[in-house]
């Protein structure tokens, strides 16, 4: 009990996620700058915006539900700190694991999502509800082709649980390279799922200002802000984890070493992505989605399915 | 999703000026758009009547910081008519030269918001840096960024010597070069093309019935440029085509733009070739005779109207402004019927709009206009009640000091 309070808030929960996550935003930020010609911020930054964000006057709409409010960035920084506990970081096997829990850490990174929306519903002001309804719209998109980009890794290694993936890839050196055509596909859906560009529709402040978090500030605003930044790193340790599962034997140490430059490859590869490209609009963006996205990760699935059957 | 409005201003994130949109959306799809002008009235028109020419033509400068060339050139140009000047050949080279240098960073920072509002800010970061090219040749020429202060009238106030003609060949060698990676992007980029292909279509007809002016005109291939069809300065004598494109939508407006950006290398070359020796200013008298003029001028987002009308006094009996974002606001509303709410950002600004130019006057409602008129001890009483009620705080007692 006291060794999962320890690793649920200390390591590699809250605590160092936290700051992981602040640094891996300003790895990216720093990157998205530098490839604009820019100077970027200094290694301070997020964690001197979180500061000030938390010692910022807290305004509540009068028209917004108090508690669903206040509750909803805790819960969506609660449900990214728990999936990451399922998740294999810098050995085969995760903290936690059982036969099934690729589908709880998609679902628990889901929640954030859907906190997003309720925030912005709850929030009870225009712009927000119209940044709630694309948050909603956005998700239907890249959730699926999510969902069976990792399904196909999970298929061919004939495990429901991340670990049991981690092992199978670990045991069976290059097979990793037949999924590459997912990672693509759930780079791109991660890409969604954080809510960049392209995929920044539901909080495009040309158009709708803040989108779902218009009405937000102060603490609760910091802590939103927290929540994506874990579920960057989180979200990347997941891709890591299932399509880049070299260097899982070593010893802690150099495992350790080895899981920070995954996350930051793959945090540089959605900067780049959101250097080159313009927004989408969400009828392009779902589209998009479901024209090729899913249809790439069906193909995923097929190949998994194929080489499966040919080894077996 | 029923039916909603949503207000765009009179503060939001798209406009870079306050001006207020009311857009009634169906889910995703504008239903209809509600334009209020009037939030950055400034009363120039006005207050140039109280000052002599030579002071006026400072407001008028400051009537836009980034046409602010354009206006003075016109106001200039009405007032040399009014007193019959005629001004040295070298004075209108250098305003044809200074006036193309800001056609160029006029297009160059709309390029950068027009990639800002749809979330592509490498396109903003990249077009600004290479605008300092342009802003540092107008510091070097005029002293300043914008606001460049070089008109008077009767010439300019400053001469060009034979280094800074040096210096801008190499800044516009640059800035084709810089050009010609522009082009390429507005024509290869996939991403691009499908944020601004079919966006914001105004037919050619609806442009010459909207009477729209400038890049918008010659996007829906009107073929429309003072600077052809009526010279000014010294357009006259030089060779540069009328860029046009039969896109009708943002994308062809972002085509003329960047084609413009040529040939401003090529008129300001020309303009560099051919710079006449002679003065650059004659003496104008400080009170203008009896008489009105109208001067029209290109500027970089289209055509800019002067009236002055002079009563043999120091100052303007009357000046009228018709700024060019005046004539292309009215199409607006035609470029957004059924389109996307995510596309109100880019095709307002594709008409590259400068509010604070346009706004005249406010409009009073009465109380058929549904709002109410509300005199000024009401809204005194009305204030007092509302803080007592909602802040705890007695005004009511407080001393007005008018």
């Amino acid at each position: 009990m006291g060794y999962a309070l320890f690793s649920i808030l200390v390591f590699p929960g809250l605590l160092f996620l936290s700051l992981f996550g602040m640094a891996a935003e300003f790895a990216d930020r720093k990157l998205y700058a530098r490839l604009q010609n820019r100077v970027g911020p200094p290694w301070y930054q997020p964690a001197a915006d979180f500061i000030k964000l938390l010692s910022k006057e807290e305004i509540i709409p009068d028209d917004a539900d108090h508690t669903v409010f206040e509750i909803l960035p805790a819960v969506a920084v609660a449900a990214v700190l728990t999936s990451s506990i399922y998740i294999p970081l810098w050995s085969r096997n995760a903290l936690f694991s059982f036969e099934g829990d690729v589908i709880v850490v998609l679902y628990l990174l889901t929640l954030p999502t859907l906190s997003f929306f309720l925030a912005g519903w709850y929030s009870n002001s225009l712009f927000a509800t119209l940044g709630a309804v694309r948050v909603l719209t956005q998700l239907f998109a890249y959730e699926v082709p999510l969902f069976m980009s990792i399904l196909g890794p999970a298929i061919m290694a004939g495990s429901w649980s991340l670990s049991g993936v981690a092992s199978f890839y670990g045991a069976h050196p290059g097979y990793w390279l037949f999924n590459l055509p997912g990672f693509v596909v759930s780079l791109v859906s991660l890409q969604g799922k954080l809510e960049r560009i392209p995929f920044d529709i539901p909080e495009a402040e040309t158009e709708i200002v803040g989108g779902s978090f218009t009405e937000y500030s102060g603490r609760l605003l910091a802590f939103i802000r927290l929540a994506i930044d874990v579920e960057m790193v989180v979200g990347a340790s997941l891709l890591a984890a299932v399509f880049l599962p070299f260097g899982l034997g070593l010893p802690a140490g150099a495992g350790f070493v080895i899981w920070i430059l995954k996350v930051l490859f793959i945090v540089a590869l959605l900067a780049v992505f959101r250097t080159v490209m313009a927004r989408l609009r969400i009828d392009q963006m779902v589209e998009f989605c479901w024209k090729y996205l899913a249809n790439a990760a069906v193909f995923q699935v097929l190949i998994d399915l194929f080489v499966k059957g040919m080894v077996s | 999703m029923a039916k909603v409005t949503i207000p765009i201003g009179p503060q939001h994130p798209a406009l870079k000026e306050p001006e207020r949109f009311d857009l009634t959306l169906q889910g995703e799809r504008i239903v209809q758009l509600n334009a209020m002008l009037g939030y950055n009235h400034r009363g120039i028109e006005k207050a140039c009547e109280q000052r002599s020419y030579i002071s006026a033509l400072y407001l008028i400068e400051r009537i836009c910081g980034i046409c602010s060339h354009s206006h003075a050139t016109a106001f200039v140009q009405a007032v040399e008519e009014i007193a019959s000047l005629q001004v040295p050949p070298r004075a209108l080279y250098i305003r044809t030269l200074i006036a193309e240098l800001e056609r160029m960073h006029s297009h160059l920072l709309w390029l950068g918001v027009a990639g800002h509002e749809i979330g592509f800010d490498t396109l903003l970061m990249y077009t600004w840096r290479d605008r300092e090219v342009v802003l540092d040749l107008l510091a070097v020429l005029t002293g300043n960024r914008v606001n460049y202060g070089i008109n008077t009238i009767g010439g300019v106030r400053r001469d060009i010597t034979a280094e800074q003609c040096a210096e801008i060949l190499r800044g516009i060698d640059v800035m084709e070069e810089r050009t010609k990676y522009y082009i390429e992007l507005a024509t290869e980029d996939a991403m691009l093309a499908e944020r601004l292909l079919a966006v914001g279509i105004l037919p050619q007809a609806d442009a010459v019935r909207l009477s729209a002016v400038g890049p918008v005109a010659r996007a829906s291939n009107v073929n429309k440029d003072v600077r052809k069809q009526d010279p000014y300065a010294a357009y006259g004598e030089l060779e540069f085509e009328v860029v046009t494109d039969a896109h009708c939508d943002v994308y062809g407006r972002a085509l003329v733009r960047v084609g413009e950006l040529m040939e401003s290398c090529r008129i300001i070359r020309q303009v560099v070739k051919n710079l006449p020796e002679g003065p650059i200013a004659v003496k104008a008298p400080r009170k203008i005779p009896v008489g009105e003029a109208v001067s029209r001028y290109e500027a970089p987002r289209g055509e800019d109207i002067h009236y002055v009308r002079g009563n043999g006094s120091e100052n303007p009996e009357r000046v009228k402004v018709r700024a060019p974002t005046l004539a292309n606001v009215q199409a607006v509303g035609k470029m957004l019927e059924n389109s996307y709410l995510a596309d109100v950002p880019i095709v307002l600004a594709a008409i590259d709009p400068c509010f604070s130019c346009t706004d005249r006057a406010v409009v009073v409602h009465g109380t058929d206009g549904g709002r109410g008129r509300i005199d000024w001890n009401t809204l005194r009483t009305y204030g007092i009640e509302w803080y007592r009620k909602n802040r705890g705080v007695d005004f009511s007692t407080s001393k007005l000091r008018m």
